[in-house]
């Protein structure tokens, strides 16, 4: 179910785009759109064409075929038009090593005629802590918190965001988090590859998995997780997690006759049935009985990475 | 170390700090701030960096000292004095090191660590800051000929004034030269190899190039082939300039015929990633 239309306020529109690297297409047909005030994840394994995708929209690099369109415009032939309005943050940082990082996000502010209020930006990303350190001395998580910085200072109204988290600790991509969810309040089209799914459950108003350069499925988190997720009977699955070594069998047979549970991998559990309110309150009474705690339980949801495994049969990394 | 301080030209960010289409447009800063900007940014890059201190500033005042306070190498001043004949070799030798090592170095890198393309994406854009490096270049030179100039007239010396403009020409003419040299490697070479080929490139063009000793006082087959490098035509047109004989019309060929041709080179086989 790829996105083929692309509807005429999309902030941006990716039509067929090819590009081949010595004669093997690395991305191949690909279309996607991404609209203001909603941020558009781009998830996908290592080598799936997620990189090179976003470079087109930056006008990094040309498409052999396809159209590219960001904020209407062409991203070779108006770069310069363009330039100011889009924030990007390529996935190797693109810092200049040997300057300090206070130094680095004030170069790039100097750029724009209005951009933001550095001192601010550097209070919220945690920059502070860092800013009178070269950028080669930097941690992972702080270059990526800086270059995000540099690639919002300008006040874009489309951010490209190349693997934002990778290299973060938790602390610092919930910030990342809450600034990019600030940008989206403010209007601003937010483009994010990333292939670790919470970020994209977490983030995404739409999600485009992307496998072998194409997209190979398109919609909000909860579309892609609800698809195929109810057996053809209307079975529903209950994930949870507990001790590991329960009687699955008696369980299952205490559930009623449609139910079956397994035992995926030890303490994380899968019972599919007919899954109510009544049926959630007989597990977790069954549990009682054995004086066990679910220490975790979902009903009805899949994991994008089920949905990737069901798509292509393999595992995102 | 702050270029320009955004704070005062933001009215509208206190209001709507969130930026966005909420705010006022995107828009960038003006040209010449861009690229001002960016020939600070440079400028301090250099001038920060240790290694290149030492290549850039520290070996050119070095052998000058070590040339004129001794008699190491065995000089025909052609009737000048030791620190006259030597100062504009030495300006030569500085130019190289900026405008090809230390350019070439530093723009491999920034190839390397995706500095390039990022920089590419913002208002400053690809021309920006290739402008904005040449003129780093060029902030660098005038650091390198104040301190050269000042050392060298503690220790004597007295150039014909009325070449300086001349001179000032040549080096110019020897940056771009150069600075397209640096450009086609640090473009085109692992940012390893053009650190190894920059270093080696510089020591050669010294030590055998026409740079602090005359090609007329090489052996007559060097001396044919350093005339015609580069280093050897920027050397003797300073001579020419800075002892009053005169820049000699073929240094300005040979050397614009090098910039046309590293230019050439530079802007058809530069990759920017």
């Amino acid at each position: 179910m790829p996105t083929t239309s692309a509807p005429a306020g999309a902030a941006v529109a990716v039509r067929g785009l090819v590009k081949r690297y010595g004669g093997r297409d690395v991305v191949d047909g690909l279309s996607l759109t991404a609209r203001s005030g909603e941020v558009t994840a781009v998830l996908g394994p290592n080598g799936a064409g997620k990189t090179t995708t976003v470079e087109c929209c930056e006008g990094l690099r040309s498409p052999d075929a396809g159209e590219v369109r960001v904020l209407g415009l062409d991203p070779r032939a108006d770069a310069a038009a363009l330039r100011p309005r889009v924030g990007v943050m390529l996935q190797d940082g693109g810092l200049p090593s040997g300057a300090r990082a206070g130094e680095v996000l004030r170069h790039v502010a100097a750029m724009y005629a209005a951009p933001r209020d550095v001192d601010e930006l550097v209070e919220r990303l945690g920059i502070g802590s860092f800013v009178r350190t070269t950028v080669r001395r930097l941690s992972g998580g702080q270059r990526q918190r800086l270059a995000l910085a540099a690639a919002v200072v300008g006040r874009p109204e489309v951010v490209f965001l190349d693997e934002p988290s990778a290299g973060m600790d938790p602390q610092s991509r919930l910030a990342v988090w809450e600034l990019v969810r600030e940008l989206r309040a403010a209007g601003v089209a937010i483009v994010l590859t990333t292939h670790l799914m919470d970020e994209a459950e977490s983030l995404a108003d739409v999600v485009h998995v992307v496998d072998h350069g194409r997209v190979i499925a398109s919609g909000t988190v909860p579309d892609l997780l609800a698809a195929g997720d109810d057996g053809p009977d209307g079975a529903t699955s209950v994930r949870f997690d507990a001790p590991a070594g329960l009687d699955v069998a008696a369980l299952g047979a205490a559930l009623g006759p449609r139910w079956a549970v397994t035992e995926p991998r030890p303490g994380a559990y899968v019972a599919t049935g007919p899954a109510g309110p009544r049926a959630v309150a007989a597990l977790t009474a069954w549990l009682a009985d054995r004086d066990t705690l679910a220490t975790r339980l979902t009903v009805g949801r899949r994991t994008l990475e089920d949905v990737f495994l069901d798509l292509t049969g393999r595992h995102l990394r | 170390m702050t270029p320009t301080d955004p704070a005062p030209l933001d009215p509208a960010g206190a209001v709507t700090p969130a930026a966005g289409p909420a705010g006022p447009p995107s828009a960038a800063a003006p040209a010449l701030r861009r690229v001002l900007a960016q020939t600070g940014f440079e400028t301090r890059a250099i001038l920060r960096n240790g290694e290149q201190l030492l290549v850039t500033v520290a070996l050119p005042v070095f052998l000058l000292v070590g040339l004129v306070a001794t008699d190491v190498l065995e000089l025909d001043t052609g009737g000048a004095s030791r620190v006259d004949f030597v100062t504009p070799g030495v300006l030569a030798l500085a130019c190289l090191a900026t405008s090809f090592t230390s350019q070439a170095i530093a723009t491999a890198f920034d190839r390397r660590n995706g500095v390039l393309r990022l920089m590419a994406t913002t208002p400053l854009g690809r021309g920006g800051l290739l402008a904005g490096k040449v003129l780093g270049v060029l902030g660098v030179q005038v650091v390198q000929v104040a301190i050269i100039a000042v050392v060298a007239a503690a220790l004597g010396w007295r150039p014909d004034l009325a070449g300086v403009p001349a001179a000032i020409g040549c080096l110019l003419l020897g940056t771009a030269a150069f600075t397209a040299l640096a450009l086609l490697l640090a473009g085109t070479l692992r940012a390893e190899g053009v650190l190894a080929v920059a270093n080696l490139v510089l020591v050669l063009l010294v030590v055998a190039g026409g740079t602090l000793v005359a090609p007329d006082q090489l052996a007559p087959w060097h001396a044919h082939v350093a005339v015609f490098l580069p280093s050897g035509a920027l050397a003797e047109a300073m001579r020419g300039a800075l002892l009053g004989t005169g820049v000699p019309p073929l240094s300005v060929v040979v050397l614009a015929a090098w910039t046309a041709a590293f230019g050439w080179g530079a802007g058809r086989l530069f990759r920017w990633s």
